[in-house]
């Protein structure tokens, strides 16, 4: 996905939309902090998702870090690839590297997310 | 690497950096409720007199008794390698070896350590070790609450009653919602043991199968010499095994140090508590030992770690490793089977006047009906020579006639029947 035209949280996820379902992954910035990434943990597809409860864990050679749901939705599928091919994300964070789907998501906390522009400057204070 | 305490000196040059007038001024912020007062502890005591006191202590440990009392703690032979090997300096520690460069001797052990309990349990992983038999059950539990998302943990009769009791402390200010039963029905885990904690032998595949049904997970408890001869783990379908590695080459002591054993099926490896060796290999291609899988524990992930466990038994776990090399696959099974027969001539033998309270068979300990009460029995006993074993009732596990004994190869034949002797008189003076 183009990541222009992708919404971020403070948490250093991405939502990207296409037809009503929402892509999560995160992002170059976060994928790069973490090095390189040898396991993910996957979400149950049908699970309901609070904003910012804890989705899935991204493990790297260096620790095990929480993505949290960017928005409140229900999983309605996940990146198996990444069970076997956890680099993906290393690779190409905001293509295959994407990590589950929402539906049903909240659309007032969507809007309320960072555009582009916001998340680089955001990153720019992190670092 | 020098332990010396801080002298006056460095603390005052420290206090005059950070701008304080005293120790207690830097610990001010923390509210005197909280703060433990002054410890009543006795004045320190000259080599001497401290030599003294730790031999008057000693001296009231009864070195002379046969021990019939197992439980889950067994009195083994230990050969002597087991004591020249694992005294060398460059083993004394307990520690967990996290410099792969200086510690390769220690990471080996481990990982030969994990290897040999996956071998004994037929299960695909281990890890380095727990502090003991009860913590290892408690780390199982809330292992397989992690696995499945679920708290309800399902306790079975056959635990061992101060696993239970320790599991139940351990839980305390936990959300576990904790059944007696074998109901796997919503439930995280039922934890079962084999031998059960009155000595029975059972097959648990049935229940197995329907934790698995039910979405639930197996943890089966084990007594590692026992698995030389009577189906593993692995073999009925346990998700994790755990279990007290003090019979492999542990001397019986008072609180321990004994060792926790946790082996379990590879699909839950990122959901292990505490250290896990692996094998890789250098830069050169040469083979290594490191620790890995480091991420989910507590010095990275804080409160979020699968366990508040940061360490490991290594020094009792290289014991078992050298006991397990020493004596084998076939010593091994030698030592089971000796344990067995030595407690079926037993058996036979008091069955007269003391009849065995199984229901099933059993390995190297058994439960048997006295005619008197059976802690007036181990007290009778002392002073011929014998602690008899546990009377059930002192942990709940029976009623006050009932005496659990363990018989282990140590107990030669004329021990034996000097000990069914013993206790022919003391049943018949009651």
């Amino acid at each position: 996905m183009n990541p222009e035209s992708l919404k971020y949280s403070d948490e250093h996820e991405w939502v990207g939309e296409s037809n009503g379902v929402y892509v999560v992954g995160i992002t170059d910035f976060a994928q790069e902090k973490l090095g390189d990434i040898t396991y993910v943990e996957l979400p149950a597809i049908g699970r309901k998702l609070a904003r910012g409860e804890e989705a899935a864990i991204v493990e790297s050679v260096k620790a095990a870090s929480d993505v949290f749901a960017p928005v409140s939705g229900t999983v309605v599928e996940v990146n198996y690839t990444l069970e076997n091919d956890p680099g993906l994300i290393n690779r190409d964070p905001f293509g295959r590297g994407w990590i589950f789907k929402l539906k049903d998501i909240n659309a007032a906390e969507y809007d309320e997310l960072m555009t582009y522009i916001a998340y680089r400057a955001f990153c720019q204070g992190e670092s | 690497m020098e332990w010396i305490p801080l002298t006056d000196a460095d603390r005052e040059a420290m206090s005059r950096v950070v701008g304080i007038g005293s120790v207690d001024e830097l610990f001010g912020t923390i509210p005197d409720t909280l703060k433990s007062g002054p410890l009543r502890l006795p004045e320190g005591l000259d080599e001497p007199a401290l030599r003294a006191l730790a031999s008057d202590y000693a001296a009231r440990n009864r070195m002379d008794l046969v021990s019939f009392v197992g439980g889950g703690y067994y009195d083994h032979y230990i050969p002597a390698a087991v004591d020249a090997l694992t005294s060398r300096g460059e083993f004394l520690t307990a520690y967990t070896p996290y410099q792969p460069e200086c510690a390769q001797g220690t990471l080996q052990a481990i990982y030969e350590f994990q290897a040999a309990l996956c071998r004994l349990t037929d299960m695909e992983v281990a890890n380095a070790s727990l502090y003991d038999g009860g913590t290892a059950v408690f780390e199982a539990v809330t292992m397989a609450c992690r696995i499945t998302g679920r708290n309800r943990v399902v306790l079975d009769e056959s635990l061992n009653p101060r696993w239970r009791d320790m599991l139940i402390t351990h839980a305390a200010n936990l959300s576990l919602d904790l059944k007696t039963g074998r109901d796997p029905a919503g439930a995280a885990c039922v934890v079962a043991q084999n031998p059960t904690f009155r000595g029975t032998l059972w097959d648990y595949s049935a229940l197995a199968e329907a934790c698995h049904a039910a979405g639930a997970l197996l943890v089966g408890v084990f007594n590692p010499v026992s698995l030389a001869i009577v189906k593993t783990p692995g073999a009925m379908g346990a998700d994790i095994a755990v279990g007290e590695g003090q019979p492999l080459g542990i001397p019986l002591g008072f609180g321990g140090p004994y060792l926790g054993l946790m082996t379990a099926r590879k699909t839950f490896i990122r959901k292990m508590p505490g250290r896990i060796a692996g094998m890789t290999v250098d830069h050169e291609g040469r083979r290594g030992f490191v620790l890995t899988l480091q991420a989910r524990e507590q010095h990275i992930r804080r409160e979020k770690a699968n366990s508040n466990i940061c360490s490991n038994q290594a020094l009792c776990a290289l014991r078992a490793l050298v006991y397990l090399s020493l004596v084998g696959p076939v010593g091994l099974k030698n030592v089971a089977e000796r344990c067995r027969a030595g407690a079926e001539w037993l058996k036979r033998r008091i069955a007269h006047f003391a009849p065995c309270a199984n229901d099933g068979p059993t390995f190297n300990e058994f439960t048997v009906r006295l005619p008197r009460e059976a802690e007036a029995v181990v007290t009778d006993l002392l002073s011929r020579g014998f602690v008899a074993g546990i009377p059930l009732a002192l942990v709940g596990a029976g009623n006050p006639h009932e005496l659990l004994i363990a018989v282990t190869e140590k107990h030669a034949p004329a021990r034996l029947e000097a000990f069914a002797a013993a206790l022919e008189e003391v049943c018949a003076c009651g």
